[in-house]
């Protein structure tokens, strides 16, 4: 089953023009700049959020207090600047590899201002306790629980339209190339934009309208799970097969893989949604579903990760030459360190002990900014110049941005590990609860520090990307890029 | 392969439903057939006989706050608390740092109580369940009747005061400066007191339930 496509054939592109025929570099810039400042948002959440465990946080009793920050730093997480970044992206990706524009200017217009208009009143709704109490879609219903009075501004409801809105835009060009072959990436964001709208639609209704308690988890643990394993892996991945192979001008190591591992995941992937709640009065055969679908995504991330680093064979300089290149490793490491462990910890043996402890934030941080904020950065470090005609205004501050926030999500990844491993065992040793918080504040200021340290990277970046929109170098497209050759496409291999 | 399209797209959605089958359509009919799984909504969680008794003490303890918040102890009122006590919690993310769900492992059943059963969440006041992720305090499946109003009242206003070195943050504002309950605090109150009860009230009247 081959699907590598010969190079479709694309209409000549003026890069960097704002009137370009094929890519809509506007609703990139605009995109790219509300995921930088949902990311600076978040962080700052997150950042002040942890200052409550040591005893500082500055605005208890307020609107914003500590519970509200947590809502904002998660969910700022994923619809801020995951949505964000990735949508922009897409703008570029699918014109360019299918030939087509995008289906509307003003759809355009109209999905990114709705986008930021979920986030606002979702930021709203945080403050004023109109939360859902479903994890990672907290994103107010606007209805009372259970009931169909309105209460707020029913944002879930916007952003199922939104959703659509996006389906809409992308696979309008993609039906229009339904002749040609698809490109691994296709098949990725294609399946990603869909099965987020069925996602979050599932997880969103069901527990909070049809199925209470029990049952209604079961979904809520799918949801979890789906969203990122149905949407922002398939994202991340999807860019990864277009910008590497872009980068490194070199086609992906093996077809065949990229598809192996694009269907065992849309296979196994969805099947461990269960195992966010193991050792639950969920019936213990559906767990041991989860689990053991859980491990087989090993597998399957086993072949992807091998498949990504055999495409950088004998371009080992790129590490040092290319940026990008490497923030899409060390996220790839990461991916594999994280996938490693989620092989073991779904397991009952380690689910009774590091379940309920901080082992667990420290892996989701690993995985959704070591990885796909890591993923995301790179994608950004070379696009930011492309879309605001600029050259960069500083390499170093681009280095610093890398290194602080490799330093920093490594150490977060470590202390939240270790105090969530003795959390574990002291609460099965029967330790009086306060012992156990006792333990952990030190291990808490090491967090805070770790988080200063990505804060810090994330300004060096956000400052440079500032810096580069208003300063007067423009950026000299490579030839290698603005020609035909910009479809990663193999040209040669199967 | 233009012409597999349509069967990749089937697939596509194919795997997704299968998931959905698997981990949502057949815990659902298996609970069914073993528990029963009967649904308390309003009417029954708010009978007469279903009231703690915390909450009657709530309104003998500060009978003019309460009646001004709530009126007469009743199921209209204690329905209301309880309302309201459920969106403070989810509101203010209560739920991210106390877990509702107690497993047979790690020895919780020695630290919190009995073990969760799938009945117990089948009730409108876990619609969606509550059952978080983490474990920043303990564990609050079996908080209600565990400890008197007064201790929740202290222990909302300022928790360092109450356990030197708590970490979770202070909801004076749900007070007066007497240490009267506002109604978010009444409301509050009567929720983590109710935690469990239903529970409870099964267990000790098993003839009105249909038990196996």
């Amino acid at each position: 089953m081959s699907t590598a496509t010969a190079s479709p054939t694309l209409p000549a592109v003026t890069p960097g023009g704002d009137d370009g025929p094929l890519v809509e570099y506007r609703f990139i810039r605009w995109h790219l700049a509300a995921a930088g400042v949902s990311i600076l948002i978040t962080m700052v959440a997150g950042f002040l959020y942890s200052l409550q465990f040591l005893g500082y946080y500055p605005f208890s009793g307020s609107a914003l207090s500590p519970g509200h920050i947590r809502l904002i730093h998660t969910n700022f997480a994923a619809y801020g600047f995951l949505v964000n970044g990735f949508t922009g992206m897409t703008y570029y990706v699918i014109p360019r590899l299918t030939g087509y524009r995008v289906w509307s200017k003003k759809l355009g217009y109209f999905i990114f201002f709705a986008w930021q208009a979920i986030l606002l009143f979702a930021f709203l709704g945080y403050l004023f306790d109109k939360a859902q109490a479903i994890e990672w879609g907290e994103t107010p219903t606007g209805f009372r629980p259970g009931t169909f009075e309105l209460n707020w501004v029913p944002v879930d409801l916007l952003v199922a339209v939104g959703a659509v809105c996006v389906i809409l835009q992308f696979m309008v060009p993609l039906y229009k190339a339904r002749r040609q072959r698809y490109y691994v990436t296709l098949w990725y964001f294609t399946a990603g934009y869909i099965w987020l709208a069925l996602t979050y639609l599932m997880g969103n209704i069901i527990p909070e309208w049809v199925l209470p308690g029990t049952a209604g988890a079961a979904v809520t643990g799918l949801f979890i799970h789906d969203l990122v394993g149905l949407y922002v892996t398939p994202m991340g991945w999807g860019l990864m097969y277009f910008f590497v192979p872009l980068i490194l001008k070199k086609p992906i190591w093996s077809h065949s893989l990229s598809v192996i591992g694009f269907w065992a995941l849309a296979f196994f992937y969805p099947m461990g949604g269960v195992h966010h709640f193991l050792i639950s009065p969920i019936p213990d055969y559906v767990e041991f579903g989860a689990i053991s679908t859980t491990i087989a995504i090993e597998v399957v991330v086993t072949t992807v990760v091998v498949n990504f680093f055999m495409t950088l064979k004998g371009k080992y300089s790129t590490l040092r030459t290319s940026i990008p290149i490497r923030w899409f490793y060390a996220g790839a490491i990461y991916y594999f360190i994280t996938c490693l462990q989620c092989s073991f910890h779904t397991t009952w043996r380690f689910q009774k002990i590091i379940h309920f402890t901080d082992w667990v934030p420290g892996h989701a941080h690993m995985i959704m900014y070591g990885t796909f904020s890591f993923w995301l950065f790179g994608v950004i470090d070379w696009l930011w110049p492309r879309v605001t005609k600029r050259e960069w205004a500083s390499n170093s501050l681009r280095s610093w941005h890398f290194w602080l926030s490799t330093l920093g999500i490594t150490i977060m990844f470590l202390t939240l590990t270790m105090s969530g491993l003795i959390h574990g065992f002291m609460q099965r040793e029967l330790n009086p609860w306060m012992d156990i918080i006792d333990m952990s504040v030190p291990f808490w200021y090491v967090r805070t520090f770790a988080g200063g340290l990505m804060l810090s990277g994330l300004m060096c970046g956000l400052w440079n990307m500032w810096r580069t929109a208003h300063h007067d170098v423009p950026y000299v497209e490579e030839e290698h890029y603005a020609s035909d050759a910009l479809d990663p496409a193999p040209t040669g291999a199967a | 392969m233009e012409r597999f399209h349509t069967v990749f797209f089937a697939a596509g959605l194919g795997c997704f439903a299968l998931a959905f089958i698997l981990c949502l359509i057949f815990p659902w009919m298996s609970l069914k057939k073993y528990h029963g799984m009967d649904y308390a909504g309003w009417d029954e969680i708010t009978r007469a006989e279903r009231i703690t008794p915390e909450f009657h003490q709530l309104a003998e303890r500060y009978p003019e706050a309460f009646a001004q918040s709530f009126g007469e102890v009743g199921p209209e009122s204690y329905r209301e608390a309880l309302q309201l006590g459920r969106d403070l919690y989810v509101g203010q993310a209560c739920w991210h740092c106390h877990s509702q769900f107690v497993r047979v492992v790690s020895n919780e059943e020695q630290r919190f109580g009995k073990p969760s059963n799938a009945q117990e969440y089948q009730n409108v006041l876990n619609q969606p369940h509550l059952w978080g992720t983490r474990r920043v305090g303990p564990d609050l499946t079996r908080e209600g009747g565990k400890r008197p109003n007064d201790w929740h009242v202290a222990h909302f206003i300022q928790p360092k005061n109450v356990t030197p070195g708590s970490v979770m943050p202070s909801y004076h504002y749900w007070f007066e400066a007497d240490g009267t309950p506002k109604k978010e605090g009444f409301a509050i109150i009567s929720y983590i007191q109710w935690l469990g009860s239903d529970r409870v009230y099964r267990d000790t009247h098993p003839e009105e339930f249909d038990v196996d």
